[in-house]
């Protein structure tokens, strides 16, 4: 066997190369569907103009105004939708083509695939945020972060918050089903966490045990870390903790991040059935 | 009359000349066994056919031999290396052209080549795949406008994108007009000159004469015969089937010795309406291997 003079044959390009191509990839392939592109831009001011004309005169608690502690969940809750639930989305109908199929018989990392899905929505996220904040600071004269270490706070948050979106999207791609199922089920826990983590609401006015379970998923803390980044400072006094809990926020999203992407490189299926 | 090829050779051996050694191959679906100790040789550099009915096991065979579904038990050995633990090294020298689809349907033909050649250690210009499969005029088309044929044609350009060593082909030419099966042939061909070792199913035994060195055919999940297509099932061929009219109906008779039997019939009478003389051609005998056709030589249908 050692007598096989295979052809000085070099190594396939890197996981990090294909990952990299991967992004340009997927951007293209984001950009090329029409709906998927203005519902994800749109949503967020729309839910912002409709929630702000309904309840603007509201205050929240310590008298900060609707629109601004509702910026804080409608951005947080944007970025979900564009990495959880439209990965998890997409992945279920290109497995379901047979194009995860193509990039299993090419080799292809898992880890450079889920990249690729990642830069997508780290791309998406910053232009849907970048339409977002104009309309709240100018239609609703909502404040943006008000230095230079509360927008550090609002990218950082927003970055992990994003990644583990995406993670948390790999994951969902593996219920079972057909891909119309899945992204049923999809849509509709990404409505049960947007309730359960204090989107819609103050996430204090809503009972303990849902309190505690949004806490296991990453949208409670990436709308708690918005509302640190757009809040005044006081406000951390009303949060659950009884203030803003950075390091805890770092911790569950980067932990998020990195154990589920182990879980996923393992758990992902390139088709349908066993495999 | 060569046989040999079904004796079990252990594994390992001389695997210089083999792509492909398979030895007591099983898979079982939810109980039902697809393959039931399959034995297979794939010679390094030679087109090999595999035939069968839908459901004998073709695409479940192939799928193993790729890597990408487990097997229940037996040895597989392909360009080395056991396929269930090989790594990226050993799949780049693989081209497949699968059954599914290809990458996003909104990326034109040339982007998507463009795109694939990234995850090779070497690749065929996105402009000799596209002359090389005919799509050159839709070069720009999206995928999600290319017609059945075309898009089989994309996924052949793809499989042989990486200048594979082996080239695996899951009934490649379904949905191809016969102007782009005969291109397909040719470029079959081509590889096959270039050394690289083919591995092919299909349901079309045209396909199968024009192409394979050998062929082999799956039926209840081994190999019912190995050979080139003109010597498949040796012992069914010199069985020919002599027939002709008497009082009005067709009398037919299977025999290894025609002669004889010609010689009885004009010593009783003096002359033979209807007389032919048929010998089983690569379908009738594919057909009895699969057991489709049980004994009955139906020379009306010819």
């Amino acid at each position: 066997m050692t007598a096989v003079p295979t052809s000085a044959r070099p190594a396939p390009p890197s996981a990090a190369r294909i990952g990299l191509s991967r992004v340009g990839l997927e951007l293209r392939l984001f950009f090329r569907e029409r709906q998927q592109v203005v519902f994800s831009f749109a949503y967020p001011p729309v839910m912002l103009v409709i929630f702000a004309s309904v309840l603007g005169a509201d205050e929240r608690p310590g008298g900060i105004p609707f629109a601004q502690y509702f910026l804080a969940g409608i951005a947080a809750t944007g970025i979900m939708l564009t990495s959880f639930q439209a990965v998890g989305t997409a992945i279920a109908g290109e497995r379901e083509s047979g194009q995860l199929e193509r990039l299993q018989l090419l080799g292809t990392p898992p880890v450079a695939y889920f990249a690729g899905k990642a830069g997508q929505v780290l791309v998406t996220a910053a232009a849907q945020l970048a339409l977002l904040l104009p309309v709240a600071r100018y239609g609703y004269d909502v404040p943006l972060p008000a230095d230079l270490a509360h927008w550090a706070t609002f990218l950082w948050v927003a970055a992990l918050g994003a990644l583990a979106g995406t993670v948390l999207g790999i994951a969902a791609s593996a219920l079972p089903g057909s891909a119309t199922a899945t992204t049923t089920a999809i849509s509709a826990l990404a409505i049960v966490l947007q309730f359960f983590s204090g989107v819609f609401f103050g996430f204090l006015e809503l009972p303990g045990w849902m309190q505690q379970a949004a806490a296991l998923f990453p949208l409670k803390w990436l709308t708690q870390g918005m509302r640190s980044a757009f809040l005044p400072e006081e406000a951390g006094a009303f949060e659950v903790a009884g203030g803003w809990e950075h390091g805890r926020t770092a911790l569950v999203l980067a932990a998020w991040v990195i154990i589920g992407v182990m879980v996923c490189m393992r758990t992902f299926r390139w088709r349908r059935g066993e495999g | 009359m060569t046989t040999t090829e079904l004796a079990p050779l252990p594994v390992g051996s001389g695997t210089t000349s083999a792509a492909v050694t398979v030895r007591g191959l099983t898979k079982r679906y939810g109980g039902r066994p697809v393959l039931a100790g399959l034995d297979l040789d794939v010679r390094r550099g030679e087109c090999f056919a595999l035939l069968g009915p839908n459901g004998a096991g073709k695409t479940t065979t192939i799928e193993i031999l790729e890597g990408v579904r487990p097997r229940d038990g037996g040895d597989v050995v392909v360009l080395g290396e056991d396929p269930a633990v090989a790594g990226r090294g050993w799949r780049d020298r693989i081209g497949v052209v699968a059954q599914g689809e290809g990458g996003g349907a909104a990326l034109s033909v040339r982007e998507t080549l463009d795109h694939f050649a990234g995850y090779h250690a070497t690749s065929r210009s996105t402009a000799e795949l596209l002359s090389a499969v005919g799509l050159e005029e839709s070069a720009g088309v999206r995928v999600e406008r290319l017609s059945g044929g075309q898009r089989r044609r994309l996924a052949v350009a793809l499989g042989v994108q990486g200048r594979p060593e082996l080239l695996v082909l899951d009934e490649p030419t379904t949905g191809m007009d016969p102007v782009a099966r005969r291109r397909f042939w040719e470029l079959i061909r081509e590889l096959r000159s270039d050394g690289t070792t083919i591995l092919l199913t299909t349901h079309y035994l045209d396909e199968a004469a024009e192409l394979a060195d050998r062929v082999g055919v799956l039926a209840g999940g081994r190999l019912a015969d190995v050979a080139p297509p003109d010597e498949l099932g040796a012992a069914l061929r010199r069985q020919s089937t002599v027939s002709w009219l008497e009082d009005g109906a067709r009398r037919r008779v299977r025999t290894e010795e025609p002669g004889a039997v010609l010689r009885d019939l004009l010593a009783v009478h003096a002359e033979v309406p209807g007389l032919t003389v048929t010998r089983p051609g690569l379908e009738d005998v594919y057909l009895r291997l699969v057991g489709a056709v049980p004994t009955a030589a139906d020379g009306d249908l010819r």
